[in-house]
């Protein structure tokens, strides 16, 4: 028997095709109505629908009105690639060390990294949540304009946060609220150090030798030769960092008070459950925020499940 | 008498060729860590020093802004075993991995099996059942409790269309669990799949064929082939999906806040309102040490029990 589509019988196939059909629509349903209420007028809402009764494209306006989803999104699209691209920096460094370099007690650190996949949030979290959000004093500032200029800067563009205490010259120093508190603690990645050093193991140890001997200095043979090879693996660390950092819910809300920090999976969540949204504008809402998901899952389909399968190899 | 290469050349090593080897060992170790550092600096700031704070915290008093203000021993362990919010909490965590992990394997395993066919656009099929991969738990949550909704909700509307009578899904104390389960056991239908239909693509066809030659039925085969083979994968996802069943946060916070009469008040639901609300780190701390322990003790169970019965290829 060859592998060929055609070895079904057509009553096979019938029966086939109608569960796969029935199964989809079980999967996608949850999904499909979110989209047709998206687009559901205010009066259409009011009673539940199979099909969709209206395309009232206005919802995703008036859902835009009600919250600040653009900024949610750009502090979410922020955090995230700030997270990503701090991935993919200290991921190929690790990885290039522990591919490349013979170092005493190797083994201690690959298994040191290993561990921080094994330790759950919640035994990290409490004191985690206490530095960043911590008020912490910094003595030096306010007698130093430079110093205050600079922070000044960085707090404009929220990466930090700090008060100048006029009373006292001394002034206070904070992550609460800002982009470095909500992506600090996540950006280094284990999970992304194995599966980079997976693909530079795959280069041959021989070329990393004759190029380092050569002159070619260790950075430059990671940028110029090892990076651009293990290209499959870092786009696959990209898109999983960056739907694992665009999800992400407990941190976001513990770390963020401020309705302009906001990211947008705490930005919906906190809105339906403060301003009593109507379903339809709630569902657009989660339409809207849903959109770069999708787009990144179609996209990025390939790279995405070749990391999940990886990581669970080494499960 | 032959000596190997690599004594030989120890023999014929000068003091300076010594010197010159241990010079490159150090030099390569300070290379090596400067590598690791940005990693390991991450790593030390926010997993290990918090670990072992969480620890200390747990054996101390503390104020409302979470400042240690007095040792206090076994005190804070004492006072959550002696109050009944840490049963109820370790019996729904408990319960609800019991309701979640195996119909989200099994469940998963069925849409592996049924999307593993040589058929024209199976690929899109693929694609619907693994797309809750792209979906994240706050926007599944939302989706649900409007889907849930007693009222205006459109799995009531489909109870009525084929005449059965409507749940009260969130409301009610005895199906806010169950219900909480089905969501969770759609976010995480996605992944799994996606895990089992990579390990079924990767069993050998040679193997079907021959025990199809051999006379067996298709339960034979996947009794005796499918199972063994896929057997690692099933392994893997019983052991994370545990883990992340016995950490659920965000479905349980938008859902239910732990209600109705704490029904749902899973184990991190109650520590985080033990810190984000009531401002009690110390006993928060305690609670998460006792739950990292009873995931360690899980885990370590899993590995001794089951994984014996795993077939590694």
């Amino acid at each position: 028997m060859t592998e060929s589509p055609a070895r079904y019988t057509l009553l096979q196939k019938i029966l086939l095709y109608a569960l796969l059909i029935v199964m989809a629509i079980i999967v996608a349903f949850p999904l499909y109505q979110a989209l047709i209420t998206s687009l559901a007028t205010d009066t259409d809402v009011a009673t539940p629908k199979l099909f969709p009764a209206s395309f009232h494209w206005q919802n995703f306006v008036d859902a835009n009105e009600q919250a600040p989803l653009i900024r949610y999104l750009l502090n979410s699209v922020v955090q995230s690639s700030l997270v990503t691209v701090s991935h993919l920096i200290l991921a190929s460094l690790a990885a290039y060390a522990f591919a490349f370099i013979e170092f005493r007690w190797k083994n201690f650190f690959f298994l040191l990294f290993l561990s921080t996949m094994m330790i759950p949030w919640e035994a990290t979290i409490i004191p985690n949540f206490l530095t960043i959000t911590g008020r912490n004093p910094l003595p030096i500032c306010s007698d130093n304009e430079v110093f205050v200029n600079a922070l000044q800067f960085f707090k404009n563009i929220n990466l930090i946060g700090f008060t100048v205490d006029p009373s006292k010259p001394s002034c206070t120093f904070t992550f609460k609220d800002t982009y470095l508190g909500l992506a600090l603690p996540y950006m280094a990645t284990a999970f992304g150090t194995f599966l980079v050093r997976q693909f530079f193991l795959s280069i041959p140890k021989d070329l990393h030798d004759a190029a380092v001997i050569d002159g070619c200095g260790r950075l430059r043979f990671l940028l110029t030769i090892a990076v651009p090879l293990a290209r499959p693996a870092l786009g696959t660390l990209a898109v999983f960092s960056f739907l694992q950092t665009y999800n992400q819910y407990l941190w976001p809300l513990l770390v963020t008070n401020d309705k302009n920090m906001r990211t947008v999976q705490i930005g919906l969540a906190l809105l339906q459950d403060q301003e009593r949204l109507q379903p339809n504008l709630v569902m657009a809402g989660v339409v809207f925020v849903l959109i770069p998901t999708f787009a990144l899952f179609i996209l990025g389909n390939r790279q995405l499940i070749r990391g999940l399968t990886a990581g669970a190899v080494k499960g | 008498m032959t000596i190997s290469p690599s004594t030989r050349q120890a023999h014929a090593l000068s003091p300076s060729q010594v010197r010159s080897q241990r010079l490159r060992a150090i030099r390569n170790f300070i290379t090596a860590i400067l590598f690791l550092s940005p990693s390991l600096i991450i790593f030390i700031l926010f997993v290990f020093v918090p670990l072992l704070k969480t620890i200390q915290l747990s054996l101390y008093l503390t104020d409302p802004i979470g400042r240690m203000a007095a040792f206090a021993g076994l005190e804070n362990y004492q006072r959550i075993f002696e109050e009944k919010d840490l049963y109820n909490s370790l019996k729904v965590s408990l319960l609800f991995a019991i309701y979640v992990v195996p119909s989200t394997i099994i469940l998963a395993l069925f849409l592996a099996l049924l999307s593993n066919v040589r058929l024209k656009m199976i690929s899109v099929f693929r694609v619907i059942f693994s797309s809750t991969i792209a979906v994240s738990g706050a926007m599944t949550s939302l989706i649900f409790l409007y889907l849930y909704n007693p009222v205006g909700g459109v799995l009531n509307y489909i109870l009525d269309l084929v005449g059965l009578p409507r749940v009260q899904w969130l409301v009610n104390e005895a199906t806010a669990l169950p219900s909480v389960s089905i969501v969770t056991i759609w976010l995480n239908l996605g992944f799994c799949t996606v895990l089992l239909l990579a390990a079924l693509q990767g069993v050998s066809q040679e193997l079907y064929e021959s025990a199809t030659i051999d006379g067996a039925g298709f339960w034979a085969s996947f009794r005796h082939i499918t199972i063994p083979m896929i057997s690692p994968t099933i392994f893997f996802l019983l052991v994370v999906q545990t883990l992340n069943a016995l950490q659920t946060f965000t479905q349980i916070n938008i859902l239910t806040r732990g209600g109705p009469v704490e029904s749902t008040n899973v184990i991190v639901y109650l520590i985080y309102r033990a810190f984000y609300f009531n401002s009690q780190y110390g006993i928060a701390a305690a609670l998460s040490v006792v739950l990292f322990l009873i995931m360690l003790v899980l885990t370590i169970i899993q590995f001794g029990v089951l994984e014996r019965r795993v077939h590694y290829a």
